[in-house]
């Protein structure tokens, strides 16, 4: 079995697993917000519409899906093309920084999110 | 590691590097879109969280959205943002059907990918209609 200590789950069918929870998670999120949209809204009912428990428990589980599912992604797409075989020694150490600096964006995105809902 | 770039045999058939000349199938276009548009995502997602903030800091906040969508650079940052995540979306809806088990021949694959281009260009079509 495949290991690594920056993937999501430490092993590579659990990610596939929460890669593809994560993403019917972030569909049902903004097929709703496009309906939301598109039927129009004003300020009053948005803000009202934010204010229900169950639209923060929503965009929480979205927001959740959307770090978990953005960092098995850039892991996927880091671990292909920055790596030891195509750059040498250096890839390894360059693809462990990007995967930090993903990690933090990400982070920033989740206190940022939550922020924005119960701030 | 080495094992393919060592082969036993000298190998010196003609190496073709010439990409305009180089035909991919369909399939291999739905893939690499549905990589870029992902990575796409990852830094558009920081434009939609800051429109949702901006909304519903205040009255005058979400009136100033609206103001804004009314310049042509922002109209297209926020069709793009559409865009990736209309693409994205559809074609991780084939990811999913296929991980079910339907249409995993090479048959399948194509008809699934022009499915996919189909039904992106409509909604991202559709969505530029909707800004505009
Ligand atoms: C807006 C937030 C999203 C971001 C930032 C994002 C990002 C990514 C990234 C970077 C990948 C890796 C791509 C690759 O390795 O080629 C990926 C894969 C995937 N995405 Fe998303 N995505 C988002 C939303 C969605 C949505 C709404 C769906 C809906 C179905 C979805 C479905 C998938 C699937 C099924 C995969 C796995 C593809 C594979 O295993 O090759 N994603 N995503
Ligand atoms: C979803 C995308 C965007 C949103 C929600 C957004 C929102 C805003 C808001 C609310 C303001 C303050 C306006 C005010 O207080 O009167 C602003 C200012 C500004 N934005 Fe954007 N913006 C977006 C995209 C862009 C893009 C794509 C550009 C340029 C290419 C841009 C350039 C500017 C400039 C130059 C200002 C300063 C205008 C001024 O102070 O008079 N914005 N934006």
């Amino acid at each position: 079995m495949v290991t690594s200590v920056t993937n999501f789950g430490r092993n590579g069918l659990s990610d596939f697993l929460v890669q593809r929870i994560t993403s019917v998670v972030l569909l049902a999120y903004f097929g709703w917000l496009a309906y939301v949209l598109v039927a129009g809204t004003d300020y009053g009912q948005w803000q009202a519409l934010f204010a229900t428990t169950w639209v923060r428990i929503f965009s929480a589980a979205a927001l959740f899906s959307l770090i978990f599912h953005a960092w098995i992604g850039m892991w996927g797409v880091l671990s292909d093309y920055v790596t030891e075989r195509l750059m040498g020694a250096k890839g390894n150490v360059l693809r462990f920084l990007l995967q930090l600096a993903i990690g933090a964006a990400l982070f920033i995105y989740m206190v940022w999110g939550f922020q924005i809902l119960w701030g | 590691m080495g094992i393919q770039g060592d082969s036993l045999v000298k190998d010196t058939r003609p190496v073709n590097l010439d990409i305009a000349t180089i035909k991919l199938p369909i399939t291999a276009y739905a893939s690499i879109l549905h990589r870029i548009s992902g990575v796409f995502l990852f830094v558009a997602i920081g434009v939609m969280i800051y429109a949702l903030d901006l909304s519903l800091s205040s009255a005058e906040g979400f009136a100033s959205i609206a103001v804004m969508l009314d310049s042509l650079p922002a109209k297209m940052v926020v069709w793009a943002v559409l865009a990736g995540l209309i693409y994205h979306s559809v074609a991780g809806v084939k990811h999913l059907i296929m991980d079910m088990g339907y249409g995993e021949t090479y048959e399948g694959g194509v008809l699934g990918s022009r499915i996919t281009f189909l039904v992106s260009v409509v909604m991202i079509a559709l969505a530029g209609l909707w800004i505009w």
